[in-house]
C-alpha cells in the first residue's frame, strides 16, 4: 500500500506580538528596525515551548482519528526545552500513544523538518503509522531582525498506508555548508551573517539547484505546481526562486509573514498544512526547506484530503488570537530582562523524577479512573472510588481526560500568588462525562470567564526549575470555544 | 455507647497573646506570654498539668517540628507534649487532644497551646510552601484568597444573586469585624472601616479585595483544662464546659466528585450537625448566643453562617445585612474582632477564638462584654480550601446548661 501524509494539523499561539512594539522599544538603538514594523508575530505564551505547541499541533492532527495505529513519534525542532531528555518522548506521553513506539528528535539545522518528514515517508515504516512532527519557539535577541521576522508554531502530520490525503512524489535534498547563521554549544542565541550574502550565495544558488534536481529526479513540470511553500524572511525571494525554477507566479503560497512571523525550523511545514487546508485534489504541492543545504518535497494531494475530518489547522489557529502590543511581556515570558518575580517566585520546583515516572500517566497524560462499579470517572486514580454511594475499591481502571470537554463551576484572577503572567486565573472544572479538577487556566483573560463556560485541557508548561533547568508540564483549562475549526 | 463530650471537661484557664506584628519577640515567647495569663487564671503550678499538647501549621517558619518547642519555651517536666497540625483547624485539634486526655481520666489537667510566627517570611500574606511532591505537580499554584474566591463565583451562580449584593455583605462582614476589633487591645487591626475602604479596595483574588482578607500575624492562645469537679474543688464558682468537639475532614468527595456545586462548605455542614447532636443543641438559631467563625476571608465567614445552619441557605447575605451578626445583634460573630482584626497565626487561632468564648460567658471581656448573658459559644475553623478543608466546631457554655 502506498505511504503518504494521512492528515495533518498545526498550532499557532494566540498571542501575536505587533511588530511596530518591538521597533518602538528598539528604534532609539537600532533605527532599521522602523523599516520591520508591519504586521504581528506569534508568540508562545510564558507556559509554552516547542514540546506543548507540538502536542497541540499533533492533537488537532489526530482530531477524528484514532491513535492506536502510530507506532513512531518524531519531532524536530531547533529549541527544544530539554538536550538530553527525549523530547518526543514526552509528547509520546502526553497523547496517551502506549510504550510500544519508537520516538526521534530531529534537530540542528533550520532544514531538520523537511529532512525528518522526508526521511519518515521514505523510510521503512514497518507497519502502523507515524506522527512527524515540526515545533519551534527560537530565542531571539531583544532588537534583532530575527526577533522581528521569527514567530512560534508547530505543524504536525500522519503518515502512513490507507486514506492517503497527499502522496510523496519525491524528494530531493543538497547538503551545502553554507553557514547563514549559527548556534554554537552553550550559546543562547543565533549568530547571524550578512542577509544580502544569505540571499545570493544562498536561497538564490542553492535552492534553484534542488529544485532542478527533484524535478528532473520526478519527472514533473515546474508548471505544474499549484502550491509553493517555500519560507524565507528576505523579501521576494521565494517569488525569484520559483521564476527561476519555473514554477508559476500564483503558486507561491504566502509565509505568513504578516499574520504570524517565520517559525523556525517548523515553517515549512506549517505552510505545508496551510496549503493542504485549501489544496484540491491533483494539485501539487512543493516544499522548500534551507539550511545548510536544502530539502525539496513533491506532494500531490489526492481526493481523500475532502475525507479528513474539519480540523483547525494553520488558519483555525490564527483566528484564534489575541494582539500583545506590551513588548515588556514578550522579553520577561522569554527571559530577555531580569524581572522582580518577588519572593513568591523563589519557591524550590524540584521535580521528584521518581514521583513524576510513577504518575506519568496521571502528570503528562492527564490520564484519570473510572470505577468499574458504578462507572464514576475521577481525578486522579485512585485505590477507593469517590463516589459516596460506592467507595469501592480497587475498581478503578485508566480513563484519559485530556479530550474530554468541561464547564467552569468556579473561578478566579488571583492576583497574590506567583505567576509568570499574573493574575492567576484558575478554577474548578467539571467534566461534561463526570470528573473535575482544580485547574489552571490559560490563554484566557477574566472577562471572558463565568459559570459553565466551556473549557477543554491543553497540554502547558506547569512550572520552570530554574535552579535546574527542569520543565514542569501538566495539563490546563482554556475556553473551548476560543479556537475555530477553521 | 460513646455520648460526647459534653460537660466532662470544664476550661480552668485560657490566656491569649497580643496579636500582631510582633518583631521583637519569638514564638517561645509568645508562648510564655500566653501560657502566663492562663496558668495564673487555673490557679494551678505549672508543674501539676501532666500533658501537652502544641499546635503549630507552618512550623518550618518558625519553631519546627515536634512538641520541643512548647516543652522547652515552658520548661515542662518532661511529660508527654504532641506536636499538632491539621490546616487551620490545628489549634482546636491541641484543645481537642487535651480535652479528650482529661476525659479519658489520663489526667487532671491538660494544656492546649497554639502559635504561629508568621511575620518572618519577608513578604505579607501566607508564606508560600511545597504542598507535597505530588501536589506541586498538579494543583494551581493558588493563593489562600485566590482558592476561597472561588466559593463567591459557585456561590452567585447557585443562587442567582447579584455580584454586587454579595459583594456589599461581604462588605459588611469586613466592617463589622473592624468595628469590634477596635474595642480589643489584643487584636492586630484595631482600627475601624467603612463599606466604601472595602468597595474601593484594590482586588487580591476577585472578588476579595484588600479588607475582604483576614490579616497576617504572629500570636499565642492557650487553654488549661480539666474535669468540672477538680475545677469546683480549686474554688471556681463560675464553671465553663466543653459542650462539643467535632471535626469533618475533605475525603476528595468536593474536589473529585460532581456532587459539591462549590458554593458552600461540606464540613462544616457536617460538623456543625454532629456538634449540635453532641451539644444537645436542637435549635441553634434559637439557642447559640455568640459565634466565633474562621473568617479567613469575608465570603468564608458569611457562607459559614449557613453552613452553621443559623442562616437558612442563600439567606446569608440578607442576615448579614440586616445585623444579625453584629455585636449588638442576635447571634454576634467575631465579637472579638475575628481573624479579620487578630490576622491568622494558624496554630493559636482555634484558642483564640475560645479565649474570647470564655471571657464572654464569665462577663469578662471589657467593652465588648456582651449584656445578654451568653449560654453557648462557639466556634469554628476552617482550614485549606473550599475544595478540601478540614472543618471543626466547638461549643463550650456554662456547667449544666
Amino acid at each position: 500500500m502506498e505511504i503518504g501524509i494521512l492528515a495533518y494539523g498545526a498550532y499557532i499561539p494566540r498571542r501575536r506580538l505587533a511588530r511596530k512594539s518591538v521597533a518602538d522599544a528598539n528604534a532609539w538603538f537600532n533605527p532599521a528596525l522602523k523599516a520591520q514594523a508591519r504586521g504581528e508575530r506569534s508568540m508562545c505564551n510564558w507556559d509554552e515551548d516547542a514540546v506543548t505547541m507540538a502536542v497541540e499541533a499533533a492533537r488537532d492532527c489526530l482530531t477524528g482519528l484514532a491513535r492506536d495505529e502510530i507506532r513512531a513519534v518524531q519531532l524536530a525542532s531547533t529549541s527544544f526545552p530539554f538536550e538530553d531528555r527525549l523530547n518526543s518522548g514526552i509528547v509520546a506521553q502526553a497523547l496517551n500513544l502506549g510504550a510500544e513506539i519508537s520516538a526521534l528528535d530531529v534537530g540542528s539545522s533550520q532544514r531538520a523538518a523537511t529532512a525528518g518528514l522526508a526521511a519518515a515517508l521514505q523510510g521503512t515504516l514497518a507497519g502502523g503509522q507515524a506522527l512527524f512532527l515540526a515545533s519551534d519557539k527560537r530565542r531571539t535577541k531583544a532588537g534583532s531582525t530575527l526577533e522581528m521576522t521569527s514567530g512560534d508554531g508547530a505543524a504536525a502530520f500522519l503518515i502512513g498506508a490507507g486514506k492517503v490525503i497527499a502522496k510523496l512524489i519525491g524528494a530531493h535534498s543538497r547538503t551545502v555548508d553554507f553557514v547563514d547563521h549559527y548556534r554554537g554549544q552553550g550559546f543562547a542565541y543565533d549568530y547571524v551573517w550578512e542577509e544580502r550574502w544569505i540571499r545570493d550565495e544562498g536561497y538564490a544558488k542553492i535552492v534553484p539547484a534542488t529544485l532542478a534536481g527533484l524535478f528532473k529526479k520526478c519527472a514533473v513540470e515546474p508548471g505544474s505546481i499549484a502550491h509553493f511553500c517555500m519560507p524565507c524572511t528576505i523579501g521576494k525571494v521565494a517569488a525569484s526562486v520559483a521564476k527561476k525554477a519555473g514554477i508559476p507566479e500564483g503558486a507561491v503560497r504566502d509565509n505568513l509573514h504578516a499574520v504570524c512571523g517565520e517559525t523556525g525550523c517548523a515553517h515549512s511545514l506549517v505552510m505545508l498544512a496551510d496549503a493542504l487546508a485549501v489544496a484540491k485534489p491533483g494539485e501539487r504541492i512543493l516544499v522548500v526547506g534551507f539550511g545548510q543545504g536544502c530539502d525539496a518535497l513533491l506532494f500531490e494531494a489526492t481526493a481523500d484530503l475532502q475525507q479528513l475530518p474539519p480540523r483547525k489547522g494553520v488558519r483555525g489557529y490564527l483566528a484564534r488570537r489575541r494582539e500583545e502590543t506590551n513588548y515588556n511581556r514578550f522579553l520577561a515570558f522569554n527571559d530577555l530582562v531580569t524581572l522582580e518575580r518577588g519572593m513568591r517566585a523563589e519557591l524550590d520546583k524540584q521535580t521528584a523524577l521518581s514521583t513524576l515516572y510513577r504518575k506519568r500517566d496521571m502528570i503528562l497524560g492527564l490520564v484519570g479512573g473510572r470505577c468499574g462499579k458504578c462507572g464514576t470517572l475521577q481525578f486522579p486514580k485512585s485505590n477507593v472510588c469517590v463516589n459516596p454511594d460506592c467507595n469501592a475499591f480497587h475498581t478503578q481502571t485508566d480513563h484519559p481526560f485530556a479530550e474530554m470537554s468541561g464547564k467552569v463551576n468556579s473561578h478566579t484572577a488571583d492576583q497574590l500568588t506567583y505567576s509568570p503572567d499574573p493574575p492567576a486565573i484558575f478554577g474548578m472544572v467539571q467534566f461534561d462525562a463526570g470528573g473535575r479538577l482544580l485547574a489552571d487556566f490559560t490563554d484566557v483573560d477574566i472577562a471572558e470567564v463565568s459559570v459553565g463556560l466551556t473549557m477543554r485541557m491543553v497540554f502547558r508548561i506547569k512550572d520552570y526549575d530554574s535552579q535546574r533547568g527542569f520543565t514542569r508540564y501538566f495539563w490546563k483549562a482554556t475556553p473551548a470555544g476560543a479556537a475555530k475549526e477553521a | 455507647m460513646a455520648n460526647g463530650i459534653r460537660d466532662k471537661v470544664a476550661i480552668l484557664g485560657m490566656g491569649c497573646s497580643k496579636f500582631g506584628e510582633r518583631w521583637d519577640k519569638e514564638a517561645d515567647d509568645l508562648m510564655v506570654e500566653a501560657f502566663e495569663e492562663a496558668i495564673k487564671d487555673a490557679g494551678i503550678e505549672k508543674n501539676q498539668i501532666q500533658a501537652a499538647w502544641l499546635a503549630t501549621a507552618i512550623e518550618e517558619q518558625h519553631v519546627g517540628k515536634s512538641g520541643i518547642p512548647l516543652a522547652q519555651a515552658l520548661r515542662l517536666p518532661f511529660i508527654p507534649v504532641t506536636r499538632v497540625e491539621n490546616y487551620c483547624a490545628s489549634g482546636t485539634e491541641a484543645f481537642r487532644g487535651a480535652v479528650y486526655a482529661v476525659a479519658s481520666g489520663a489526667c487532671d489537667f491538660a494544656l492546649a497551646l497554639g502559635v504561629e510566627k508568621l511575620k518572618d517570611a519577608g513578604y505579607g500574606g501566607l508564606p508560600q510552601r511545597s504542598r507535597g511532591v505530588l501536589n506541586s505537580m498538579f494543583w494551581p499554584n493558588l493563593s489562600a484568597p485566590g482558592s476561597f474566591a472561588q466559593v463567591a463565583a459557585a456561590y452567585v451562580a447557585k443562587h442567582g444573586c447579584k455580584p454586587s449584593d454579595l459583594k456589599q455583605a461581604m462588605a459588611h462582614v469586613s466592617v463589622k469585624s473592624h468595628d469590634n476589633g477596635a474595642r480589643n487591645p489584643k487584636a492586630h487591626l484595631q482600627k475601624k472601616i467603612t463599606i466604601d475602604t472595602v468597595m474601593n479596595a484594590p482586588m487580591v483574588a476577585a472578588p476579595l479585595g484588600l479588607y475582604d482578607c483576614c490579616g497576617v500575624s504572629d500570636g499565642s492562645a492557650c487553654a488549661i483544662v480539666t474535669t468540672p469537679e477538680l475545677a469546683k474543688s480549686l474554688g471556681k464558682s463560675d464553671i465553663i464546659s466543653v459542650k462539643a468537639i467535632q471535626l469533618a475532614v475533605s475525603n476528595g468527595l468536593e474536589a473529585q466528585h460532581n456532587s459539591w456545586d462549590g458554593s458552600y462548605f461540606a464540613t462544616t455542614r457536617i460538623a456543625s450537625t454532629r456538634a449540635y447532636a453532641e451539644a444537645g443543641i436542637k435549635n441553634p438559631r434559637e439557642q447559640i448566643s455568640l459565634i466565633e467563625v474562621h473568617d479567613c476571608f469575608s465570603i468564608t465567614e458569611l457562607v459559614t453562617m449557613e453552613d452553621l445552619h443559623i442562616s437558612p441557605e442563600g439567606g446569608a447575605i440578607k442576615d448579614v445585612l440586616d445585623g444579625f451578626y453584629d455585636a449588638d445583634g442576635t447571634i454576634p460573630c467575631q465579637i472579638d474582632g475575628g481573624l479579620k482584626c487578630f490576622g491568622h497565626p494558624i496554630g493559636a487561632s482555634g484558642l483564640r477564638m475560645l479565649y474570647e468564648m470564655y471571657l464572654q460567658l464569665l462577663g469578662r471581656a471589657g467593652p465588648r462584654q456582651r449584656k445578654q448573658p451568653p449560654v453557648f459559644g462557639l466556634t469554628h475553623n476552617l482550614g485549606g480550601f473550599p475544595h478540601q478543608n478540614v472543618s471543626s466546631i466547638s461549643i463550650v457554655g456554662l456547667y449544666g446548661a
